[in-house]
């Protein structure tokens, strides 16, 4: 049984010329970048030189702005604390319901250690209210977080106009984005959004776990999250991590040569998908709007039948996918991203997230096509709420 | 991605007995579509035995096994027998649950007590003239009842609320009735304990009857054996013995102690003795 790999939201393949460039740096160049020897002079050069090429990918104005960190949610910790820690006397925030985990749970934190934060609601098609946004703009606001593009939903925010907002409102206000879910999907641009922090996490990209980059404009100033060495400016302490350097360098060269494909190719097969998915199988749903999205995620609502039933079967056949329902994160409740866009409860807790990848092939999107109806129809056989379906089927045909 | 046993596999992905019963005798429900999971469950009885059971499910691959499973176990039983059955029983026969998947199980428990209810409102009609009184609502985010909270605590040994949430889901939304759970918890234990002290010997009536339980029972079985025992001390619950004569050296001392003296003073005196060797 061949796996057909549609989450790459969740996490990505190592590509093998990411492995490649990393492989010397297990073996022979190990030494410490930070060492004064002859021996140290090649790792050095490739964090230096793949913070250029980071530089690049996001269109940064020189190098100093980009920090090496461990993953996207310690770039989210260090931006979000570091500016607070830096603005002492502003104890306001402003965000989104529709944050990742990582970001939402440290504001909850926050709210404990005494920071009022506000939470941006979205509309059904998981648009920001961005009236709310400018209201909730005030002099005491020392922050506003707003991801990219969703890791649920794959809608992208308006960045470079909420930017507008922020700096017509208060010109004191750090900006920052988590773009853990656009970095290798659309071209970044720090410059053009007008952002102070972004941070990125190179296993969403084909570069492996355990590698992030926080870029941070000149103008903003933090304090580190992780105190000790001098590496990364003072900013992040603890030996760089060389191997996984090289690799989220390579990892980007190769998500900028392969951009052109991601908003084309990938998108069409993702368009397929979700088209051949919405003619077959009268009790699904998109549950976004459908533009401006990021080109490789659909999610899907299969109504009045539980998702974490669907991926089970799913897997059975060697599809990998997920799902914002309750019963698969083993949460009780399901997504807080598809509960904010008000997605009605007879689609919500069937709801599936397919991501794809410039890795996806186009007899994988049409292997799910065949066998989905057949699975849904099963577990639609098991529903309780066989007039309800009858009713949808006359409706929607 | 859940460790399901492969029986509950081989449910979600063979479910038996799905589907309706036209004029079925019971009908019964638990759960709702907004809360992520609910079940039907149609039973056939005739002369006080479920002959045909078949049910509906709208969840996950542990809440389909559990009313698959559930189906099967009924069918045949009389009506007696099927009234004992508990959400324990089903996890049982499914090989287990993940903890946080036990309330599929209590979700085909609480179907079948309803099915079950509705089938004797209807065979008894003076009860169907009598309003049932409405039952007090914990969990308003799961619509989770007392009732259904104190039968999971009662058939499972739950102590905390984590284990609650997990059995009934009770809790798991916005969390504001996480108190009046533990005030559930602690009402049930609190009369457990009575119940016990009810029925509890004084220290010296125990002392008495423990003596006699030995002397009457239990060193006539080990003479029979070639050995003997005799009563040490005894402090609380803690019950000292000596061995005498052949089975002291014999390997199997220590079960035989466990096996037996313990077993037969647990069961005639008090349930929480523990039996020790002393040389
Ligand atoms: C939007 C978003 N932000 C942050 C993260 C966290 O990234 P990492 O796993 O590298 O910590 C994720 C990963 O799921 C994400 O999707
Ligand atoms: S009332 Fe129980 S979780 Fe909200």
């Amino acid at each position: 049984m061949d796996l057909i790999y549609l989450d790459n939201n969740a996490t990505t393949k190592v590509a093998p010329e990411v492995l490649e460039v990393m492989l010397p740096y297990f073996k022979e160049e190990y030494a410490n970048p930070s060492s004064i020897y002859e021996f140290a002079k090649n790792a050095n050069h490739t964090v230096r030189d793949s913070r250029g090429v980071i530089k690049d990918f996001l269109n940064a104005a020189n190098e100093k702005e980009i920090l090496f960190t461990s993953c996207g949610s310690e770039s989210a910790n260090t931006a979000i604390r570091g500016v607070l820690n830096m603005n002492k006397n502003k104890r306001h925030i402003i965000t989104t319901k529709v944050e990742h985990p990582c970001v939402l749970n440290l504001y909850q934190t926050l709210e404990k250690e005494g920071y009022k934060v506000d939470y941006i609601g979205v509309n059904s098609n998981g648009e920001l209210d961005l009236a709310q946004l400018e209201e909730s703009i005030n002099y005491d606001t020392a922050l506003v977080s707003i991801m990219y593009a969703n890791n649920e939903t794959g809608v992208i925010y308006p960045i470079e106009k909420i930017s507008e907002i922020i700096k017509s409102k208060n010109k004191e206000t750090k900006f920052f984005v988590d773009a853990v879910q656009a970095a290798g999907k659309i071209p970044i641009d720090v410059q053009a959004l007008g952002v102070d922090l972004l941070g990125i996490s190179g296993h969403k990209f084909h570069a492996p776990k355990g590698i992030g980059v926080l870029y941070l404009n000149s103008k903003t100033l933090i304090t580190p999250l992780i105190i000790g060495g001098h590496q990364e400016r003072g900013k992040r302490a603890g030996t760089e991590n060389v191997p996984y350097i090289a690799g989220i360098a390579k990892a980007a060269e190769l998500a900028a040569d392969g951009m052109k494909y991601e908003l084309t190719e990938v998108k069409r097969l993702r368009d397929k998908l979700e088209a051949g998915i919405i003619k077959n199988i009268f009790n699904s749903r998109i549950n976004t709007s459908i533009s401006n999205r990021v080109p490789n995620t659909t999610n899907i609502g299969f109504e009045y039948i539980e998702g974490e039933l669907i991926l089970l079967h799913l897997s059975d056949l060697g599809i990998c996918a997920s799902s914002g329902s309750a019963c698969t994160s083993g949460s009780l409740e399901p997504s807080h991203v598809l509960r904010a866009m008000n997605v009605p409860f007879t689609a919500i807790h069937g709801s599936i997230r397919w991501s794809l990848s410039r890795y996806t092939k186009e007899s994988e999107i049409d292997y799910v096509l065949k066998v989905l109806p057949g699975i849904i129809d099963k577990i639609t056989a098991l529903s309780p709420y066989q007039d309800e379906l009858a009713n949808l089927k006359r409706l929607r045909g | 991605m859940w460790d399901y046993s492969e029986k509950v596999m081989d449910h979600y992905r063979n479910p038996r007995n799905v589907g309706k019963i036209d004029n079925a005798d019971a009908i019964g429900e638990a759960g709702s579509l907004t809360c992520g999971d609910s079940l039907k469950i149609y039973l056939k009885i005739k002369d006080g035995i479920v002959t045909d059971a078949k049910f509906q499910t709208f969840g996950c691959g542990s809440a389909v096994a559990s009313s698959s499973i559930l189906t099967e176990m009924i069918i045949g039983k009389s009506v007696e027998e099927v009234k004992k059955i508990t959400n324990k029983d089903i996890a049982d026969q499914l090989g287990g649950l993940p903890p946080e998947k036990m309330h599929c199980s209590v979700m085909g428990y609480e179907a079948l007590e309803d099915a079950l209810k509705n089938f004797d409102d209807l065979t008894d009609l003076d009860d169907l003239r009598n309003e049932k009184p409405a039952e007090k609502i914990v969990c308003t985010c799961f619509n989770v009842t007392e009732n259904l909270i104190w039968d999971a605590i009662k058939q499972n040994g739950l102590r905390t609320v984590e284990e609650v949430t997990n059995y009934t889901k009770a809790g798991g939304a916005c969390g504001k009735c996480k108190g009046l759970i533990q005030d559930i918890i602690d009402t049930y234990y609190k009369k457990e304990e009575s119940h016990k002290e009810e029925s509890s010997l004084s220290p010296a009536q125990k002392i008495l009857k423990i003596n006699k339980i030995i002397e009457s029972q239990i060193s006539p079985e080990l003479q029979k054996d070639g050995g003997d025992i005799t009563l040490v001390d005894i402090d609380g619950n803690k019950v000292l013995v000596k061995l005498r004569g052949k089975c002291s050296g014999c390997k199997n001392s220590h079960l035989t102690l466990k096996a037996f003296v313990e077993s037969t003073l647990r069961e005639t005196v008090d349930k929480n003795i523990d039996v020790i060797e002393v040389a």
